[in-house]
């Protein structure tokens, strides 16, 4: 399957020219931007691990796809995504945010269902990869 | 100041009747208060009635008076509670209507409470026999009555962390046909959709228990959907549950079981009217839940530009009633919608300050003292070909439903939420590249059904289905350049 969290995740894997063009977007409009990774994918999982903190001052793409460069390099086996963050008054969260690396292969999730009362069904997302430990789940 | 101060209150106060503009609903000099709520109506007084008299009229019959001269209002602060007349302008193009503002006094409305503030501003007024015809088209509710209000209960930015979805319009479908699907039949289509790459789906204003599908079937297998379509996608989807029932009681038994069963949406109707609003945004905001409102019956009461509420009256009252979302048009869909009114109704649900702008129909500056905001629903006779349209119109914050535009398609449900999906995204990341959607978008789609069939499909099928009709509510003022200096 193809995880498609995020805002270009139907397009094909966006090159990193388009990723440049979009981070400066984001630096165009004022909003800082983030660099994060994760190998757990569930949809509820919110806080994906950081690089480094949010680039608040940063005013050229470039210095972002050097720090994406980087992640990469430790963590290409894993989801990452960059975030614009808008701080402005009666926003003040992300305002865009899109995966730039996923792992070769995606196993996907199992849907667990706990049948109760009155037909009532628990249901249970679980990402296939999560079953191992964190940092050897994609590699 | 007052003008009744200046007139001997003998005479003001003997039995009889008299003009309203004569009892003091009519105050030409009087400055609106900052803590005055003022409302500015399309008047069209019967053949041979003064404007001023109509106006002043209206005030009368929407605050303290009543046809007839009574002493009663001498018990009473009875200068504070008269609604005041001020201002009347002709309409521009329409010789037989006025515009009149009238100023309230905070004090005539109950905190809180969108039914006490009707009852007063659209109550007997409309029916008053000296008037052809009467629309109020727009109020400024000042900043120490928004307040009173909890508004939505999640609002447009915690509805996007909620969901962990950004920088794009959410897209959702209503599930057709609207009437006759079993409940299994229903749950098709909505995984079909859902997984297809749609954000939502939605139940239709009039799918609610009937026999062919009761709601407890609907929602269990609508929630099999939707998480079925999660586990096959990895993102949060969601279903409006429509909860409209006859009694308070039946939607909040709905309302509990679609939070047992872990939808993140529940929906009602306008029809189920403000108290029953006011009730489920309530629950909602205990409940952690998203609330849809439907616009069912609005028009009945906002097309015809001389008699009845303007929609961006309902919007504004809508949002401090609290609901997240609320259809407001799609300008190019099936519904009507002229462009600079739609724009108008947009601003109205998502800004926090709101300027006067004429040409949009909006007639005051108007401050939502942080409320928070309200997500606009696009429904109706939309397509993937229209996306760079509709991203222009409305931007970002916005849920653009393609109901036909996804079930119609020729390849059935899943290709048709891809083909909108695909589109959606071309377009957003094109706009941000600095391109100029407006003018490339038809290259941008078709650039994008290369890698995509089923836009391809979806583009040949809708590529010349438009709605061209003339909007029969349109702005009185046209934007008008002055020479500086």
């Amino acid at each position: 399957m193809r995880l498609t969290q995020g805002t270009f995740s139907f397009l094909p894997d966006l090159t990193d020219e388009q990723i440049t063009a979009q981070v400066q977007y984001c630096i165009d409009q004022g909003w800082a931007v983030n660099i994060e990774f994760t190998d757990d994918p569930h949809p509820r999982n919110t806080y994906w691990d950081m690089w480094g903190l949010p680039m608040f001052d940063i005013r050229d793409a470039a210095g972002v796809m050097g720090e994406l460069a980087s992640c990469r390099k430790i963590y290409g086996d894993r989801y990452i995504r960059i975030s614009g963050f808008d701080a402005s008054h009666g926003w003040e969260s992300v305002r865009l945010s899109f995966i730039v690396n996923r792992p070769a292969n995606e196993p996907g999730f199992a849907l667990e269902r706990q049948e109760s009362d009155g037909r009532r069904i628990l249901y249970s997302t679980r990402a296939y990869a999560a079953q191992l430990p964190e940092g050897e789940r994609y590699s | 100041m007052n003008a009744i101060d200046k007139r001997d209150r003998r005479d003001r106060y003997a039995a009889g009747v008299m003009k309203y503009q004569d009892m003091g609903y009519w105050q030409p000099d009087y400055v609106p208060k900052d803590t005055d709520v003022i409302a500015v109506f399309r008047i069209t007084p019967q053949d041979g009635v003064d404007p001023i008299e109509a106006a002043a009229a209206v005030a009368g019959e929407s605050s303290t008076a009543t046809w007839t001269v009574v002493w009663t209002d001498r018990l009473t602060a009875c200068d504070k509670y008269r609604a005041k007349a001020h201002r009347v302008d002709p309409v521009p193009g329409s010789p037989d209507s006025w515009f009149a503002y009238i100023a309230y006094d905070i004090d005539l409305f109950e905190p809180g409470s969108i039914a006490n503030l009707t009852a007063s501003i659209i109550g007997n007024v409309f029916g008053f026999k000296p008037l052809k015809a009467l629309r109020l088209e727009d109020m400024r509710l000042p900043v120490a009555y928004v307040k009173t209000f909890d508004g939505p209960p999640t609002g447009i930015v915690v509805e996007r962390e909620r969901l962990d979805k950004f920088g794009r319009p959410l897209l959702g479908a209503t599930v057709k046909p609207k009437l006759g699907l079993s409940g299994r039949n229903y749950g098709r289509v909505v995984y079909e959709a859902l997984k297809g790459g749609l954000d939502f789906t939605k139940d239709d204003e009039n799918i609610n228990s009937q026999p062919f599908m009761h709601w407890r079937d609907r929602f269990l297998y609508c929630m099999e959907a939707v998480n079925r379509a999660q586990a096959a996608t990895g993102e949060i989807k969601g279903t409006y549950l429509n909860v409209t029932a006859a009694t308070m009681e039946d939607m909040y038994e709905r309302a509990e079981f679609a939070k047992s069963l872990g939808s993140t949406i529940v929906m009602i109707d306008l029809v189920i009217g403000y108290t029953a609003i006011q009730s489920m945004s309530k629950w909602a905001r205990r409940n952690d839940m998203i609330l849809h409102l439907h616009r069912a019956g609005h028009s009945t009461y906002t097309r015809q530009k001389s008699h009845g509420v303007s929609f961006r009256v309902i919007a504004k009252w809508m949002r401090l009633a609290g609901v997240d979302h609320i259809h407001a048009g799609t300008v190019v869909g099936k519904l009507e919608g002229d462009p600079a009114t739609t724009k108008g109704y947009y601003d109205v649900c998502r800004e926090d300050f709101l300027p006067e702008r004429l040409e949009n129909g909006i007639f005051f500056d108007q401050s939502f003292a942080s409320l928070r905001k309200t997500m606009p629903v696009a429904s109706g006779g939309i397509h993937a070909g229209q996306m760079h349209q509709l991203l222009d119109l409305f931007g970002d914050d916005v849920v653009l439903q393609f109901g036909g535009g996804t079930i119609g398609h020729p390849m059935g449900i899943q290709a048709g939420a891809i083909a909108n999906r695909v589109a959606l995204e071309a377009m957003v990341l094109a706009r941000n590249e600095g391109r100029d959607i407006v003018n490339e978008g038809p290259d941008i789609l078709a650039a994008a059904s290369r890698h995509c069939t089923p836009l391809r499909q979806a583009l040949d099928v809708w590529k010349d289905v438009t709605f061209n009709y003339t909007s029969t509510d349109s702005p009185d003022f046209v934007p008008t350049t002055s020479v500086a200096g």
